[in-house]
Parts: C-alpha cells; sequence; structure tokens
C-alpha cells in the first residue's frame, strides 16, 4: 500500500515516499510525511506495520541525537544504519518485533552518498536505487533499466517521476502526492511535492 | 494507606504476548517456489495472539473535524455487542478536561478505561509541571500508554479535540494498533466510510457553527441509516477557547426524514461547561 523510492547520484541522494496515511479501506491522511531526519544529513524513511513505524522510527531518531549530544558528533550515515539494523535485528527474536522496511539515506563528508535498503526481517544492502511496497515490483525495472551512476540530479528527478507515472497506470490503489527530498553535501533539501496522480 | 499502595503500579507494566507475524514469510526449502518474499500482507488482516474469554464485537460512528468555530465532535450512541444492543444510550464521547474531549470507539470498556488513565496522567502533568500539556503531547501519552498492549485484543480508537486560543483548535487521531494522525477531519468506527462520505462534501474552514453542527449531525444520521452497529441517539460536542459545550442529545428515529431536522434544529438548548 505505501511506496518509498530511493536513487543515489554521484553527490546526492533522491528519496521520495507516498503521503497516504490509511487504516483499512479508508486514507486517514492525504499528507503525511513518512521520512524521518535523523541528523542534519540523513533520513530515514518507514514504511509497515501502524504503529511500529513511527515508535522505531522515533526511538532510532532520538538516540541517533543523544549519540550526537554525548560524543560531539553525529553518526554517519553507515554507522546509523548498521545501527538501526542491530536494533531491528534484536527486537526481531523478542516478543515485540518491529514490522517495518526501511531506506536510509545520508550524505557522509568522507564516504559520499550512501542509500541503504533495510526490510523487516533486519536484512541491510547498501543500494544504488532501492524501493519499498507493492510499487517496487513495478518500478524496480524502470530503475534498473535508466540507472546510472553518474545522474544529474535533474535526471534523477525525471527518472522518479517515470517510476511514478507508471504506477499511476498500473498500481490498483491511489497515490496522489508523493514527499521529494534531496539530500546532499549541503543537507536535506525540499523538492516539490509530486502530484502526478491527482486529478 | 491503601488507595497509595494501590496506585504505585503503572499499568504499562503489564506485559503482552505477541506472536511472531514474520514466521509465515521465511524463506522455504523447497527451491521450486521463487524466493521473494512478499511484502506486507493486506492491511485487512490484523494480527491475533492470545485468545479471548468471548468474541468482542464493536460499531460505532464518531467524528470530529475543525472549523473556524473550533472543533466539533459528534458520535453515536448505541453500544453493541455483536447482534444485540447492549445499550441505546451510550456516551461515546468523554470529556478528559474543560478543554479536552475524546471520542470513544472499539471495546467500551477499554475506551473507558484509557480515557479515565489519560484524564488521570494529564493531571499529574499540569500539577507537577504548572501547565496543561498540548494536544499533540496528550495524544503521545495515550500512544505511548497504548503500545505495550499491541498485539492483544486491546481496542481503542480515540480522537483528542482541543481548543485553544495560542495554538488554535487540534484535532488527533489515536488507536491501539499504535497509529497517531494530525489532522483536520477523523472518523472513526464501523459506520465511518459512510461518515467520510458525507463529510468529505461539505465540511470547510469556513463553515458557521450552525452550518458545522448540521452537517455533523446529517454525517451520524447517514451512518446510522446504513450501519446496522449504530445508532439510536447523536451526540454533539462543540470545543471552543472557552472550553467544551455539549449540545442536547437528540433521538435520530424521530427524525426520519429530512425536512424535520431544521424544524427542531431550533428547539436546542445548550449546556455550559463545567469545570
Amino acid at each position: 500500500m505505501e511506496y518509498l523510492i530511493g536513487i543515489q547520484g554521484p553527490d546526492f541522494v533522491l528519496v521520495a515516499a507516498d503521503n497516504v496515511a490509511a487504516s483499512s479501506i479508508i486514507q486517514m491522511k492525504h499528507d503525511y510525511d513518512k521520512m524521518f531526519k535523523l541528523s542534519e544529513k540523513i533520513l530515514l524513511l518507514c514504511v509497515g506495520e501502524a504503529g511500529d513505524t513511527v515508535q522505531f522510527a522515533e526511538y532510532i531518531q532520538k538516540n541517533v541525537q543523544l549519540y550526537k549530544m554525548r560524543n560531539g558528533y553525529e553518526l554517519s550515515p553507515a554507522a546509523a544504519a548498521n545501527f538501526t539494523r542491530k536494533n531491528l535485528a534484536d527486537y526481531l527474536r523478542s516478543r515485540t518485533p518491529y514490522h517495518v522496511n526501511l531506506l536510509l539515506a545520508g550524505y557522509d563528508e568522507a564516504d559520499g552518498p550512501g542509500l541503504y535498503y533495510m526490510d523487516y526481517l533486519s536484512a541491510l544492502a547498501k543500494a544504488p536505487f532501492a524501493a519499498h511496497g507493492y510499487g517496487a515490483f513495478l518500478t524496480l525495472s524502470i530503475l534498473d533499466r535508466y540507472y546510472r551512476p553518474d545522474l544529474t540530479r535533474d535526471e534523477a528527478v525525471d527518472l522518479l517521476k517515470k517510476c511514478i507515472e507508471e504506477l499511476n497506470r498500473r498500481f490498483i490503489l491511489n497515490l496522489p502526492s508523493f514527499n521529494v527530498r534531496l539530500i546532499d553535501r549541503e543537507g536535506i533539501h525540499d523538492l516539490e511535492k509530486l502530484t502526478l496522480g491527482a486529478k | 494507606m491503601a488507595s497509595a499502595e494501590y496506585l504505585d503500579e503503572s499499568p504499562i507494566e503489564f506485559g503482552q504476548i505477541r506472536v511472531v507475524q514474520s514466521s509465515s514469510a521465511m524463506p522455504s526449502q523447497d527451491s521450486m517456489e521463487p524466493t521473494f518474499s512478499l511484502p506486507i500482507g493486506l492491511p485487512l488482516s490484523s494480527s491475533h495472539s492470545v485468545p479471548l474469554p468471548f468474541p468482542m464485537s464493536h460499531g460505532t460512528t464518531t467524528l470530529a473535524f475543525i472549523f473556524q468555530g473550533g472543533v466539533l465532535a459528534a458520535a453515536d450512541t448505541r453500544s453493541s455487542c455483536s447482534g444485540l444492543v447492549a445499550c441505546p444510550a451510550a456516551q461515546k464521547i468523554l470529556p478528559i478536561h474543560s478543554h479536552l474531549v475524546g471520542t470513544t470507539s472499539g471495546t467500551s470498556a477499554d475506551c473507558a478505561l484509557w480515557k479515565r488513565i489519560l484524564a488521570r496522567e494529564l493531571r499529574l502533568y499540569q500539577l507537577r509541571h504548572g501547565r496543561r500539556l498540548s494536544t499533540g503531547g496528550a495524544a503521545k501519552l495515550l500512544s505511548h500508554m497504548l503500545q505495550p498492549f499491541k498485539g492483544t485484543e486491546l481496542s481503542v480508537g480515540g480522537q483528542q479535540c482541543f481548543g485553544r486560543e495560542r495554538s488554535g483548535p487540534s484535532l488527533y487521531y489515536v488507536c491501539s494498533d499504535g497509529t497517531r494522525l494530525k489532522g483536520t477531519l477523523f472518523s472513526v468506527g464501523s459506520g465511518s466510510p459512510y461518515a467520510y462520505s458525507v463529510l468529505d462534501q461539505g465540511v470547510q474552514w469556513g463553515l458557521t457553527v450552525q452550518e458545522a453542527v448540521s452537517i455533523a449531525r446529517e454525517a451520524v444520521f447517514r451512518a446510522t441509516y446504513r450501519d446496522a452497529y449504530s445508532g439510536n441517539c447523536v451526540d454533539l460536542y462543540h470545543i471552543t477557547s472557552k472550553g467544551w459545550t455539549r449540545r442536547n442529545r437528540e433521538d435520530l428515529k424521530e427524525e426520519g426524514v429530512h425536512p424535520q431536522w431544521r424544524v427542531s434544529f431550533s428547539t436546542l438548548t445548550v449546556e455550559t461547561a463545567r469545570e
């Protein structure tokens, strides 16, 4: 039902998430933000079971901030991704596993941009592009076909629009609008909301 | 002495048992099947855990929305249990304090209990910190208190409505599955789809109080017409910066035909809030 997508470029990461908060068959909210800001240059996109997403994402968010307060410097995206994976894995075999699928996107001064894909079984993979949700079945092949490691920002946004157009054409559910953000050396930038599906 | 002992334990110490949902999605040994794991199942399926002593059913229509005159909350008054009407005069909108009202949906006992726990916690916060907790804070508090019970059959679908001068009115939807959403229009319960379709057509910011009241009643009426588990009367609460006011409960059965509503509207009396 929910959709997340991330595309990494040579010096940026582009991420987008749909805006629907649904309960059974009803759209409760049309402008829901599924991205959580972990630090100035790291975003966590989180979908999954209703309460688990916010609980887990806020837990990670507060702990990353706590690390910064205690140590004086921020966690790198790779470190934050591994920290998240460790927590998810620890909860997986407890009595209260979190059923969440995540994308973690960040920019590191030393390593450059990074996009990390994590699923509810806490499998972590660094990938040049990734997507979550039923929409991923429809859009991953588009990404496979057109992705290049040296995409410019505009080309990445065009690729994102191609994916969303395909969703509007073939996905049975209505996802009218998407939040789009871009992370680069300067930090997190809000791009224009994509509303290709709304009539 | 006895009462101090009773209040020592916080209810959120209670544990919960939850079946691991991901067990069915583990990749199978059989190499003939494609080994991709399907994404999350349809949202209509819920997690089952400890078996209940008897089957619980719930049905209701509650709604709330924000407009220029504050927040309006409306609910039906039928308390149903499987196929029977357990109480035709239940109260589904419970004031928590003079400026905060919560609607209940789901299991009546759970909702009543958690509203009282929330009221207690908010009052304690007010005494300790010298100021009232915001609606968002109250919603977050309720959401965190309900989190340990996720996976059990606890069912609380509530909304909080608030009217305050400084930050304006706010409305939150909190559910026992952990959802917490801030918004301007929510409807909860088995009759909510019917109510949504009426509200989506007419609710906007610029409504007058009378228009808002009439559309809220219309929405509850339409929902009770179609939903078997909603019915009897409608309760309306209007929350402004001065507090909540309750409108007289009206029996929908007597107003089966639409034009008669306009006539009885003018005879509403309004009770003002008391602390």
